[in-house]
């Protein structure tokens, strides 16, 4: 495959051992037992995510309506309860409606969950540790995630049913008006960052909390919240769960699933929730970073040192990010229970009227702020330090693609057993990145007469 | 990278055969996102990963829930079928297959590699173009985006596309009032 | 084996001959539209190809993300003309869309 894909790294290590059993394991052989090695991790995390936030709904739903939740399975705060929820899913009957469409309403919830796996495979937990690092990280999550739409109005046709058919085509009214804002709400950080990269995107915001993109610039700020209330939308969350309503439409497009099929959804709604609030928690609160000054300049310079340390460095990191992303998940749960629901029409409204314009105007914002902040901070004190950052966005495109050019003169390396491709990522980490810039000023001046072009 | 390529391929053609064969509006649908989407798959394994991104969010996230929309507006029964009557079926296979034979038979009657040093060689060039993707295949977003901004590193001759971008984008804004006029609630007694 | 340009190509003829064969069978107005996304994503995967093999380079990307936007605007088109299709005919059976009058 093109892009860089951690697997090498495992596929590396595995060309070098000597199986006794098998001999030498050819590079091909070797990156596809990478690959499903790291598919198997992935899998895991998709599977323990909707477990947790499954319980952490119960539990949050029962404290905010003033009752205790889940007490008994697994011990005192009822953890184990999510997995006795799945065991009870799994042996129920299977149930097709006799007026479904049985191919359709059988592989619709695959296609849920199918697409919102397919969006962890872009979604960096720590520096480096993604399964694709692809160039356009972002546009590719945010067309997996769009994937998912398909599945539940699938589901809502082919059922059958009255109800279920109201509930998927409120979904993709929903679903195909709420994408708007939601790509350009996540475009505004990525016009401060320069970069679709989820990974390098994250990086840039290490060294403290007042280096994440939410706090770059006023229309940053304001753009997390709307991407937020989008993201929520678009999860189909409540107050936007107008999918499956209970009250109006039985369950919406899940009306006649049950068993396994129907928990497939949850499982898909759920990892969806995890990763919009994965990737708002990169684009806008500084991923994997703590956000401390004093922890996170040791922590970049033990993942930039690599060996056991940085590994533990990254696991951190890792463990940052989900928290972080778990609270913003928190956040929608306690939404759900404390919001009433909207109508359809007003939540069209809200999209179309509201945050369509609001997202639009933000975008424009964000594009104009570098070049005023320059012109008012040198018509103030003349000659301030500028730093990457404050750059104009073409300008460190162009740098970004003249680095990329003249480091392509050193031998290439495509393909599966490629050795300098895991390297690449050690060697882009966030200190190099930031004065590399700097310290090549002969590139800094091609990409700034690149970027006149431009304009 | 062939097993890949051999599923998506596969994926791309049967879902292609199906759309035609299936009589229902949404397993139509349906197989068209299976051939769609692995069509994206074969773009990610071809090097192009924006272009491959942006099959599956246009095509697959927009074009077909529009799609599946309309079937749903305009289905007078529960599941939409207009068959088509045998022999129109069978004439339309057999003209589909010779036509199919005769794509085959050109396509692999041609010498690409001739074809592509013979073009170099007109066009004055020893040595294959310096290509986009020289040490990061794949990453094609800034080239695409520096090209479509009218700028082209990689290759200086060429003029760019910010032109064409920019008609598309008044294409786009054009569409949009035009379908949003057409698909308009018409109420009754207004004159119309 | 590597995939090479002529397994592309082949992909490619396929998808473009099923979707002429749909554009040609289906009565169904939204068969039709279905047809022609078929042929245009045939063109598609001959661009990307070329791009990658030949010394095409990135123009042929850039005429496949061209392509494809114009495919959306297409359908959104369509889809609009096959609504109101359906609000006049009650049907959107494309054979009874004979008489060139609202």
């Amino acid at each position: 495959m093109s892009t860089t894909l951690a697997a090498n790294s495992i596929a590396e290590f595995l060309n070098e051992t000597d199986l006794w059993f098998i001999g030498k394991l050819s590079p091909e052989t070797a990156l596809i037992i990478s690959a499903c090695i790291h598919a198997a991790i992935l899998f895991h995390v998709f599977a323990v995510c909707p477990a947790v936030f499954i319980w952490l709904e119960r539990k949050g739903s029962g404290r905010i309506q003033d009752r205790l939740g889940p007490t008994r399975v697994g011990g005192r705060f009822g953890w184990l309860q999510s997995l006795a929820d799945g065991i009870k899913l799994v042996q129920k009957e299977d149930l097709c409606p006799p007026v479904a469409d049985a191919m359709l309403f059988k592989s619709a919830p695959y296609i849920v969950c199918l697409a919102s796996f397919a969006a962890f495979v872009v979604l960096p937990f720590s520096h480096g540790w993604v399964a694709v690092s692809a160039d356009c990280g972002l546009f590719i999550m945010l067309a997996i995630l769009s994937l998912e739409v398909f599945g539940i109005i699938m589901a809502g046709y082919s059922s059958g049913s009255k109800w279920s058919l109201f509930g998927g085509m409120r979904e993709a009214a929903q679903m195909v008006s709420y994408e708007i804002p939601l790509a350009i709400c996540s475009l505004i950080p990525v016009v401060a960052a320069g970069s679709l990269n989820l990974g390098e995107i994250g990086d840039m915001q290490g060294g403290a909390f007042w280096n994440w993109f939410i706090f770059h610039d006023p229309f940053t700020f304001v753009a997390f919240f709307v991407y937020f209330v989008v993201a929520t939308a678009s999860c189909k969350r409540a107050p936007f769960d107008l999918a499956e309503a209970e009250s109006e439409l039985v369950g919406g497009f899940h009306t006649e699933y049950s068993g396994m099929r129907w928990s497939y959804f949850f499982m898909g709604e759920y990892a969806s929730m995890f990763a919009v609030c994965g990737v708002a928690a990169i684009l806008f609160l500084g991923g994997w970073h703590t956000g401390l000054p004093f922890l996170d300049v040791p922590l970049a310079w033990l993942r930039a040192e690599g060996g056991v340390e940085g590994y533990l460095a990254n696991v951190l990191g890792a463990g940052v990010f989900a928290s972080k992303a778990s609270f913003l998940v928190f956040v929608q749960i306690w939404v759900r229970w404390t919001l009433p629901r909207l109508r359809i029409d007003q939540v069209m409204i809200t999209c179309l009227k509201y945050l369509v314009p609001i997202s639009c105007f933000l975008f424009l914002g964000a594009v104009i702020w570098p070049l005023v902040f320059i012109l008012v901070s040198n018509a103030i004190t003349p000659g301030t330090v500028r730093t990457t950052i404050m750059e104009p966005i073409g300008a460190r495109v162009a740098v970004g693609y003249t680095e990329k050019k003249q480091s392509s003169d050193s031998p290439s390396s495509i393909g599966p057993s490629a050795p300098a491709e895991s390297d690449a990522w050690g060697s882009s980490g966030p200190a190099e990145k930031h004065s590399s810039t700097d310290v090549k000023g002969g590139s800094l001046t091609v990409g700034l007469s690149t970027a006149e072009v431009v304009r | 990278m062939s097993i890949l390529f051999t599923i998506f391929a596969l994926a791309a053609c049967l879902g292609a055969v199906a759309v035609v064969i299936s009589q229902s509006m949404a397993r139509m649908a349906f197989w068209l996102v299976v051939s769609l989407g692995s069509t994206a798959g074969l773009f990610f394994l071809a090097d192009a990963d924006f272009v491959a991104a942006a099959q599956l969010l246009i095509y697959v996230g927009g074009t077909l829930v529009l799609l599946v929309f309309g079937v749903m507006l305009t289905a007078s029964g529960p599941y939409l079928k207009i068959q088509t009557s045998p022999a129109e079926t069978v004439v339309a296979g057999l003209i589909g297959l010779l036509f199919l034979f005769m794509v085959f038979a050109t396509v692999s009657g041609v010498d690409w590699e001739g074809t592509k040093t013979k073009m170099l060689a007109e066009n004055g060039q020893s040595t294959p173009t310096e290509k986009f993707d020289d040490q990061s295949e794949g990453d094609t977003l800034r080239p695409l985006g520096l090209a479509l901004l009218g700028v082209r590193p990689d290759s200086p001759n060429s003029p760019g596309y910010l032109l064409p971008f920019e008609i598309a984008s008044v294409h786009l804004l054009v569409v949009l009032i035009g379908a949003a006029y057409l698909a308009r609630a018409k109420r009754r007694g207004d004159g119309s | 084996m590597q995939p090479d340009l002529t397994s592309y190509l082949l992909v490619g003829a396929v998808l473009f001959v099923c979707g002429v064969v749909c554009m040609a069978t289906k009565r169904n107005g939204i068969g039709v539209l279905m047809g022609v996304e078929l042929v245009l994503n045939g063109a598609n995967v001959n661009f990307v190809a070329f791009s990658k093999y030949t010394a095409l380079g990135l123009d042929g990307q850039v005429f496949s993300l061209f392509v494809i936007v114009l495919a959306a605007a297409e359908a959104a088109v369509a889809l609009a003309i096959a609504l109101n299709f359906y609000n006049n005919h009650l049907t959107i059976d494309v054979d009874r869309a004979n008489k060139l009058k609202g």
